[in-house]
């Protein structure tokens, strides 16, 4: 980092009053024209929590800043050695995977034969995974290999994806299916 | 009044990644045009085409290379308002709207703006446009409002490789000679500074490093105040662009069945939403 | 190494990476030494990128030749003077590295054995359970170990190879299996897998160690050779090679960074392996600024290895017990798994402790700690050979959680096997194209398929973003770093432990009183996550930290107490501990290491040792021994990282010391020892069973010890350097809708790779309904030469259509003299690219470029060959800009 951007930083003063932006929606037909007189920092009460960039592998460290439970702005935390505060053009568009209209919010089913969706309870619908996974597991099941061997698994279940999340669900998960006997696990790393 | 401040883009370490263009948009929350899909350019990989009222960043893409491959480069550019110390843009704003903060950047108060596009003919490097969704002048305002609370502008922040610098004009002068220096020390004779020194409107306050002829990046190589020896050729071209700008906006996506196929889906959502 | 490490480094050669665009940020590093301390930057690469843009040397190569490139460098340095006298290289040659080992009298080169080496046969491995593996043939590696010592099968390289692709009675660990003694404690098990050591030659002059076959085996990787098979200059070659020498010694050390353009190859290892023999040739591990930088693709790609859903292995890169290899009892696994010098001599801790973790108080001692209960894998059971399987109506459902295979490999053939399941569930945040190409696919829009006919029961559950959940992400540094729930996520939207932790409680209800044996396992399984939070335990979701513990660990009978780390783990099932890697993040309660935020002060020289947490056990460079000299002094004070403290009889440094903290570096190797007491003070690979780097891999690869050149599975040229055209061992599933382009075939005569964009992100469902960035990069295109344009009548932006033997699909021309044509072998060869972001969902579609790719893959991981391939280009009649 330069010293001009720590020198600035550090002569950082208060917020003046003034015009609140007007409207902070992002994608376009309720934006506010952008006020730049007496404009006041629109995360100036916000709440800042510290995040991760859920794109590629580098760890650049974020700060969410949330106004009444709503997050408003997403930048890079200046301090973190991996970003110190950069982020490429991914991370900074990470406010647009939270804030999105195209953004779907209901759990969809679609019955075997059916040529469109149906929203479906979010109970109803794991219900229902579990009685399939269930089903599958118990028809698939091999306790002992054409060899003889003892190997106490499914093959016919399979498990995909895990590269964009959390390592408490690549646990979970691979907990999960090899409790079950389910074998095939796979991520991105693999492809 | 504050010390000036400014940036100074380095453009030999511009990774053209456009970091720059999406933190501006996500800080000012400024709208894609043609709702995100415009079509391909073909033009290299830069698809936002300009500067205007809803791209306040812009990376520029020049690709240089003999037939034989023997010489290659490919310039990589992230233009902005210039922030003129002579701005031509304030000086024919009819309602006064553009203004001199006390950190010695040009900001357009979209509230006074009357979008009459005076100030879209005067600047001499095709920097403002009407954004279509306020219907006034718009352009970078060196995130007045950051700064004004001690923060950097969000595009230098984001640029992950310090190509856009961000600080007191007299520290970046300083940082822009040095570096300057070095590339002459390690064979880079092309290189130099744009718009550092006043004799250029009296200063940029944003102003770049430069390893070719200012045209070869789309900058006027002598820009004038509109009310001093205005060519028309100049006025022209800078015209002709903002007005290729705005049919870009406002034009249609002529993509056939992308574009129907889309619509489709948009009803698809709504339904299934 | 880690991307802040390459701001130290005095070169960095980046290739099979697209660093400055795939990964902009890490690229910061490189830029900084660049400006900073005018270190030279190299980029190697088919296409001049944006990474091209900012080296000061670009070196073009033909995509898959990469090899061939590495090879000639390699040859370079062994010939030079300079090289042979320096006595830090020396010194690493022979100290820090296995150049000075005998191999067995049996070993065959390529050189001498017709372009393969010894071993090579028919495969006949796998089971009938699972016909899937794909092998065209397979190695014997027998002949490749140390003269009068057996390392065992255990590398660890590749443990996919260790699906059951080795019998156990070919490699003689039966016997070894027999008399190994069983636990706990498990020390004379351990004890009695010792070998004797192995015969060195320290003059290096015997033609059987491993300088003398590595020296005649890139012998024939000539300048000239070079520059006939890459179509890179042999000039512009010699000059990379030039730089990197220059740039290696006590003063100076290079970096590389490669991504997926060196995996996705049929031969990725091998090349991988290639740049690490470098490296050590160079002296370039363990030190500041210098090793190989793998820039991954996904923010916790490295923890869904390390925590691995991944089919080949359980926690911490122990291979997943299998029913191809005799692990019939725990005893057995441990005794064919446990390497009993080095760091991995501790494998029955580790194994013992995940096996509590998996079945809590039910695992005893008596019931070889649940193993019995433990599945095991009946061969390969990766992406590649489920998709075969799944279009051959073997796999009946299909959880996917954050991944878009409609838009993968073969991506016909994936989605024809995606319609053959009973069963689908997608848990994701967007409606991408494996939700939805049921209806929306090409083959359903064109109606080849009905959507009626497809009997798939089908569900989306949409997913919580990142900043609307609490988790770990484990970056490509190995560094855990916690992101924390800053939102409520709207509507039906869950996180993704939401999901898996309430799939696991139905099914601890449904099974809850079923008395089949073979249901006892998942009864036993340890399932008990509840969130202490009155808020999120209504709303179901489990606690985040809790699971969290479980990886690092705990002391069975009293889980408040954390292990603190792994040097903690016990044999005997007194710890539980899920991932022996992880043990330490969590150290004990309300001490989560991975969110640690504190940066080290401005221009202090540090590791950053309290920002997250690195594994094992916070180090931020593996094997930092090495970047001291025998003595244990620093290499020189620039590159000074970790040295011995004299008077603190310890190791110490800016890092935390990858070696045990108080051996001296004179110490010997004790005889007869096990684990770390087996290796000597001057031994920095501690991983590694003889404690020194691999020039010469005698196992964990299953397709030779040494990289050679391979053509691509498909390639314009027969191979100029072997009678071998391709691996010999490659794995290829052969079907009509899989089908390859012959050598030289004058229907696909184009080389093509496929790449990512700075603006997209990977198959794109986070990326194409983000307005911000598709306005950037609205449509699919090909990169083509103005040179083959203008042979095939193609002008800028014009439709054209790209063929495979799989499938065509259509872009937009994008001609640019960023790609080049390649004089290769004496022909001319075009070489075409394109990005592979696009679908038909989202803001903005295009079709799917991975329709062109095929199930073609390397033998030791199954990754597919997805950059190096042929294809046909032609200009589509009457179409220009978006009128078709």
């Amino acid at each position: 980092m330069d010293s001009s951007r720590r020198d600035f930083l550090r002569a950082a003063v208060g917020v003046t009053s003034g015009t609140a932006l007007g409207g902070l929606a992002g994608l376009g037909a309720s934006l506010a024209p952008t006020l730049a007189r007496a404009q006041e920092l629109r995360i100036k009460d916000a709440k800042t929590t510290p995040s991760i960039c859920p794109y590629c592998s580098v760890g650049c460290a974020t700060l969410v800043h949330t106004v009444d439970g709503k997050i408003v702005n997403i930048e890079g935390d200046l301090r973190s050695p991996h970003n110190e505060g950069t982020l490429c053009p991914k991370g900074a568009a990470t406010y647009q995977l939270h804030i999105n209209p195209n953004r779907p919010t209901k759990v969809l089913h679609r019955a075997p034969g059916a040529t469109d969706w149906e929203e479906w309870d979010l109970e109803r619908a794991m219900d229902r995974v579990a009685e399939l996974v269930k089903k599958t597991r118990d028809e698939t099941f091999i306790e002992r290999a054409t060899s003889g061997k003892l190997v106490n698994m499914t093959p016919a279940i399979f498990s995909l994806g895990g590269a964009t999340l959390d390592i408490e669900w690549n646990h979970i998960q691979q907990k999960l299916m090899r409790g079950l006997g389910i074998v095939a696990i796979e991520n991105q790393a693999r492809i | 009044m504050a010390e000036p401040l400014g940036f100074f883009t380095d453009t030999t370490v511009c990774i053209g990644c456009k970091a720059c263009e999406v933190a501006c948009k996500e800080w000012n929350q400024l709208p894609s045009s043609h709702g995100g899909a415009p079509t391909l350019s073909g033009d290299s990989y830069d698809n936002t085409r300009q500067l205007d009222g809803l791209h306040w960043r812009h990376v520029k893409f020049v690709e240089q290379f003999s037939p034989d491959r023997a010489d290659g480069r490919w310039l990589l550019m992230s233009d902005v308002c210039k922030h003129c110390v002579r701005a031509g843009c304030m000086e024919v704003c009819p309602t006064g709207a553009i203004m001199r903060t006390e950190f010695d950047t040009v900001v357009i108060q979209s509230d006074v703006c009357n979008g009459c596009r005076d100030c879209i003919a005067a600047c001499p490097f095709g920097v403002i446009g009407i954004n279509p969704v306020s219907n006034t002048a718009q352009k970078c305002t060196l995130c007045y409002d950051r700064l004004r609370a001690g923060m950097e502008p969000a595009c230098s922040k984001a640029c992950p490789t310090d190509s856009i610098n961000f600080g007191t004009i007299a520290d970046l002068k300083k940082m822009a000679a040095a570096r300057v220096g070095q590339l002459h020390e390690r064979g880079e004779q092309r290189a130099y500074l744009y718009g550092a020194d006043e004799k250029m409107l009296g200063g940029l306050n944003s102003f770049f490093l430069l390893v070719d002829k200012p045209e070869v990046y789309g900058l006027p190589p002598d820009p004038k105040m509109p009310s001093r020896n205005l060519t028309p050729s100049s006025l022209w071209s800078t015209l002709g662009a903002v007005v290729i700008g705005l049919m870009g906006i406002f034009s249609f996506r002529n993509r056939g069945a992308t574009a129907r196929r889309l619509e489709e889906d948009d009803v698809e959502r709504r339904r299934t939403a | 190494m880690y991307p802040r490490s390459m701001a130290d480094s005095d070169c960095v050669m980046v290739m099979g990476s697209n660093m400055a665009e795939c990964h902009p940020v890490a690229f910061r590093w490189p830029m900084e030494a660049k400006t900073k301390n005018g270190a030279k930057l190299i980029h190697v690469d088919p296409r001049f990128t944006r990474t091209s843009a900012m080296a000061d040397i670009y070196a073009p190569i033909r995509a898959g030749s990469d090899i061939a490139f590495l090879g000639g460098i390699i040859n370079y340095v062994i010939d030079d003077q300079r090289w042979s006298t320096d006595p830090f290289f020396k010194t690493w040659l022979v100290h820090y590295s296995n150049a000075a080992t005998i191999i067995s009298g049996e070993y065959k080169d390529t050189e001498d054995n017709d372009g393969v080496f010894s071993g090579l046969m028919e495969y006949k491995g796998g089971v009938e359970d699972w016909p899937y593996n794909g092998f065209v043939g397979e190695y014997d590696s027998r002949s490749w170990q140390y003269a009068r010592t057996r390392m065992g099968d255990q590398g660890r390289v590749a443990a996919t190879a260790q699906s059951g692709e080795v019998t156990t009675t070919r490699s003689g660990t039966q016997a070894d299996t027999a008399k190994a003694p069983d636990g706990p404690p498990y020390d004379a098990l351990v004890k009695s897998l010792l070998k004797p050591p192995p015969e060195r030659d320290e003059s290096l002059q015997n033609p059987r160690c491993v300088f003398q076959i590595v020296k005649r085996h890139f012998a024939r990787y000539t300048p000239e050779m070079v520059e006939r098979v890459t179509g890179c200059p042999k000039d512009t070659m010699l000059k990379v090679a030039r730089t990197l020498l220059e740039n290696s010694g006590p003063e100076r050390t290079c970096s590389f960074a490669y991504a997926v353009a060196w995996t996705q190859h049929t031969n990725g290892p091998q090349i991988i392996g290639c740049a690490a023999l470098l490296q050590i040739l160079l002296g370039n591990f363990g030190r500041p600024g210098a090793g190989i930088m793998a820039l991954r693709g996904h923010a916790s790609i490295q923890g869904s290895t390390d925590v691995p859903t991944l089919y080949h292995s359980i926690h911490g890169y122990m291979p997943a017990p299998s029913g191809l290899k005799k692990h019939d009892t725990l005893r057995e696994y441990l005794a064919i798994e446990t390497l009993p010098t080095g760091y991995w001599a501790n494998t029955p801790k580790f194994v013992i402790s995940y096996l509590k973790s998996m079945y809590g108080p039910a695992a005893t001692k008596d019931n070889q700690f649940g193993w019995d209960w433990h599945p095991k894998i009946l061969g390969d059971h990766s992406h590649l050979p489920m998709f075969v399987a799944m279009a051959d109506g073997k796999v009946k459902g299909m959880l996917l959680v954050g991944q878009n295979p409609a838009t993968s490999l073969n991506a016909k053939l994936e989605r024809a096997g995606m319609r053959k399941l009973e069963w689908l569930v997608v848990k994701d945040n967007w409606l991408h194209e494996s939700a939805t190409f049921w209806k929306n696919a090409p083959e359903v829009k064109h109606g080849d398929i009905k959507v009626q006919d497809i009997k798939t029961e089908i569900f989306f559950f949409p997913s919580s973003q990142v900043a609307e959940t609490e988790g770990t992400f484990t970056n490509t540094q190995r560094m855990l770093q916690t992101h924390f729930k800053a939102a409520e996520a709207p509507g039906d939207c869950r996180t993704d432990v939401w999901f898996t932790y309430q799939l696991g409680r139905r099914l601890k209800k449904l099974y809850a009183e079923s008395q089949e044996p073979r249901d006892e396992g998942f009864k036993n399984l340890v399932f008990d996550y509840e969130h202490d939070d009155a808020r999120e335990r209504e709303r179901g979701e489990p606690d985040a930290m809790k699971l969290l513990k479980e990886i690092n660990g705990y002391y069975s009978d009293d889980p408040g107490r954390h292990v603190a780390t792994f040097g903690d783990l016990k044999d005997d099932g007194s710890t539980t501990c899920a991932s022996w890697i992880y043990c330490g993040v969590f150290p004990a309660p309300g001490q989560n290491r991975a969110a640690s935020r504190q940066p080290d002060p401005p221009d202090q020289r540090g590791a950053q040792l309290n920002w997250g947490y690195a594994w094992p056990g916070n180090r931020r460079i593996i094997y930092n021994r090495a970047s001291a000299d025998l003595q244990g002094r620093p290499w020189s004070e620039r590159k000074k990282w970790v040295w011995w403290d004299e008077a603190q009889q310890k190791w110490v440094g800016y890092d935390v010391p990858d070696f045990t903290p108080t051996k001296p570096p004179s110490a010997k190797p004790k005889p007869g020892a096990t684990g770390m007491d087996a290796l000597g003070g001057g031994q920095p690979f501690i991983l590694k069973p003889d404690g020194v780097a691999w020039l010469f891999v005698p196992t964990g690869l299953v397709d030779g010890p040494l990289p050679a050149h391979y053509e691509p599975a498909e390639s314009p040229i027969q191979n100029p350097f072997y009678k071998q055209q391709a691996s010999p061992v490659l794995k290829y599933w052969k079907r009509d809708d899989n089908a390859l382009a012959a050598i030289g075939d004058t229907r696909f005569p184009y080389v093509i790779t496929t790449y990512r964009l700075t603006e997209h992100y990977l198959a794109g469902a986070m990326s194409r309904w983000n307005p911000w960035l598709t306005e950037l990069q609205p449509e699919l295109f090909i990169e083509l030469s103005p040179e083959l344009a203008e042979e095939k009548g193609i002008r800028n932006l014009d439709w054209v259509r790209i063929s495979t033997p799989r499938s065509q699909i259509r872009a937009k021309a994008l001609v640019t003299r960023r790609l080049r044509p390649f004089t290769i072998d004496g022909k001319t060869i075009h070489h075409v690219g394109m990005p592979w972001h696009w679908g038909w969902e989202g803001v903005v579609t295009g079709d799917v470029v991975n329709e062109l790719t095929s199930l073609v893959g390397d033998p030791n991981v199954t990754i597919h060959e997805g950059k190096a391939f042929v294809c046909n280009v032609e200009k589509v009649a009457g179409a220009r800009n978006g009128v078709v």
